[in-house]
């Protein structure tokens, strides 16, 4: 079983086709929705982690291409202004999975926990945080 | 063997004063005992950087021509006092923007002074004889200031509560962002660096001392607002709840950008970081035996913020070495912590102090009056009542 998280936009008109059921009935791939924004006729994003066997990944990614949608692997959504951050650890606080931790003086991000819930962001007393999404 | 504060203040002069930072200082003690690490350092530096709400600048302009006197002040669209003479004000950290509220407050303007950015002064008067003009817009920069300095009436609170939230919503609080059902624990101390906690009874720390203000040389003004000399101590005498604090001065024109940094607390409003550090004499055993305390030896006590009362709920008592572990219990379970604190940028203050007293033979001062001692006043509540229940 392999794992991945993947950022597709979806075309306006695409926007209400049911694509996260065809991954599961035809492909088997457990999804997981962490974060969408999604409006009749209007370009969408959704921030998908996938769950399942390697070749029905790439399948199902072949599929969501087909269906119009720019499928891109999530890079490191979270952006650190360093310059603007003074390591106090306030978003290490409000991080439910951790993904922020303080190891010693440095802030630690660990993209693979991040879940996108923007907690950090409105935290932050230096607004040094953003969410690139 | 007793040192005074004039052989200790000779040594730094020569050139030849032992200084080290009060975690250095708590290793050597651990490594060498109390009594030899007491003879061979003459100094041990302290530093602290959170957010201190009770901080802000006195400025005066200069006179315009015509002059004005000056009324319903504005820095950047942020309001300072124009209840003081002519052209000076007095701008509180806390105040936000007429436009762009909490995200810029004064804190902001403090920063953008000191990064050497151009603030737009609008003010009004009244028009009198001697200041005729009634109203000005111009831009002014440090530098341009006679003078500017910091007037913090509350910095370096000698410890600080660990807040969590028993309520069923998150609360936005001066302590950050506490999680529903106690989900997370912030607290905001520098700990064993922390300048009160290392001078737990004020011994050596009173009006006169010199001191450490955001990057610049300074003084303790007086005892800080809320002193409370007479909270519950530790055997060590150091207190496990909010105590001490101290009023601060020093020269804006000064002050560095890496030790001031404005702060929005979500749901709060604005704040501002200000580094702060004081030197402390090694006297003799006594004094030695508290600066040698590590985060292991000193502890804070958990507040509900679910409450929202003026006494809330004392939860747990935990050590700083807990809360830096990333999680504390209460009531059996198992609660994260993180700080609001930067230990990272109080490191870099006791550092920076220790090169001061070291190499640049920055004097210590012996205090004018001692801070309020334990058994004087403490901190009184307000009461809501009529003229004629006093």
């Amino acid at each position: 079983m392999a794992k991945k998280r993947l950022d597709l936009t979806f075309p306006p008109r695409q926007s209400l086709k049911p694509v996260v059921y065809h991954l599961v009935k035809d492909f088997d791939i457990v999804p997981n929705i962490m974060r969408a924004q999604i409006q009749p006729e209007q370009e969408g994003r959704m921030l998908l982690e996938v769950t399942g066997g390697k070749e029905a990944l790439a399948d199902g990614i072949a599929f969501l291409e087909s269906q119009g949608l720019t499928v891109r692997e999530a890079a490191s959504d979270i952006c650190l202004d360093e310059e603007r951050c003074v390591t106090c650890g306030l978003c290490t606080a409000v991080c439910r999975p951790k993904a922020l931790t303080l190891s010693g003086e440095e802030l630690v991000f660990d993209k693979d926990k991040c879940v996108y819930c923007e907690a950090c962001v409105i935290a932050c007393p230096r607004r040094a945080i953003a969410l690139r999404f | 063997m007793a040192k005074t504060w004039e052989e200790i203040n000779a040594r730094i002069a020569a050139g030849n004063a032992v200084v080290l930072t009060a975690e250095e200082f708590a290793e050597l003690a651990a490594d060498e005992g109390l009594k030899k690490a007491a003879e061979r350092v003459d100094v041990v530096t302290t530093g602290t950087f959170g957010p201190m709400c009770s901080s802000g600048v006195f400025l005066n302009f200069g006179h315009s021509d015509p002059p004005i006197k000056m009324g319903e002040i504005t820095l950047n669209d942020v309001p300072a006092s124009g209840g003081l003479a002519a052209v000076d004000t007095y701008l509180g950290i806390t105040e936000p923007s007429l436009s762009r509220g909490v995200e810029y407050g004064g804190a902001h303007v403090v920063e953008d002074l000191i990064r050497g950015h151009a603030v737009r002064l609008k003010a009004r008067g009244p028009g009198t004889d001697c200041y005729p003009r009634t109203e000005i817009d111009t831009w002014i920069t440090l530098d341009d200031l006679n003078q500017a300095y910091f007037f913090n009436p509350r910095n370096a609170y000698q410890n600080y509560a660990v807040a969590v939230n028993s309520s069923d919503r998150t609360l936005y609080t001066y302590l950050g962002p506490l999680h529903p059902h106690l989900g997370n624990a912030t607290y905001c101390s520098a700990g064993a660096l922390s300048p009160l906690l290392n001078d737990p009874t004020y011994r050596t720390i009173g009006v006169g001392t010199r001191c450490f203000v955001a990057g610049a040389p300074g003084y303790v003004a007086w005892e800080g607002t809320q002193h409370n000399p007479n909270q519950e101590r530790d055997e060590h005498g150091v207190p496990v709840k909010p105590a001490g604090t101290l009023a601060v001065i020093a020269d804006l024109k000064q002050a560095q950008q890496e030790f001031f940094s404005a702060a929005t607390m979500a749901g709060y409003g604005v704040s501002s970081f200000v580094g702060i550090g004081v030197p402390i004499p090694v006297l003799d055993e006594q004094i030695a035996e508290t600066l040698a305390l590590t985060d292991a030896n000193i502890e804070a006590t958990v507040f509900d913020y679910g409450v929202q009362r003026r006494a809330r709920p004392a939860l747990a008592r935990v050590s700083y070495a807990q809360l830096r572990s990333g999680s504390i219990e209460i009531d059996g379970k198992q609660v994260p912590t993180g700080p609001i604190s930067s230990l990272a940028v109080a490191r870099r203050i006791a550092t920076t102090l220790k090169s001061w007293v070291a190499e640049r033979g920055f004097a210590l001062t012996q205090p004018l009056e001692p801070l309020p001692q334990m058994g004087t006043q403490g901190v009184k509540p307000l009461e809501v009542r009529s003229e004629e229940a006093i």
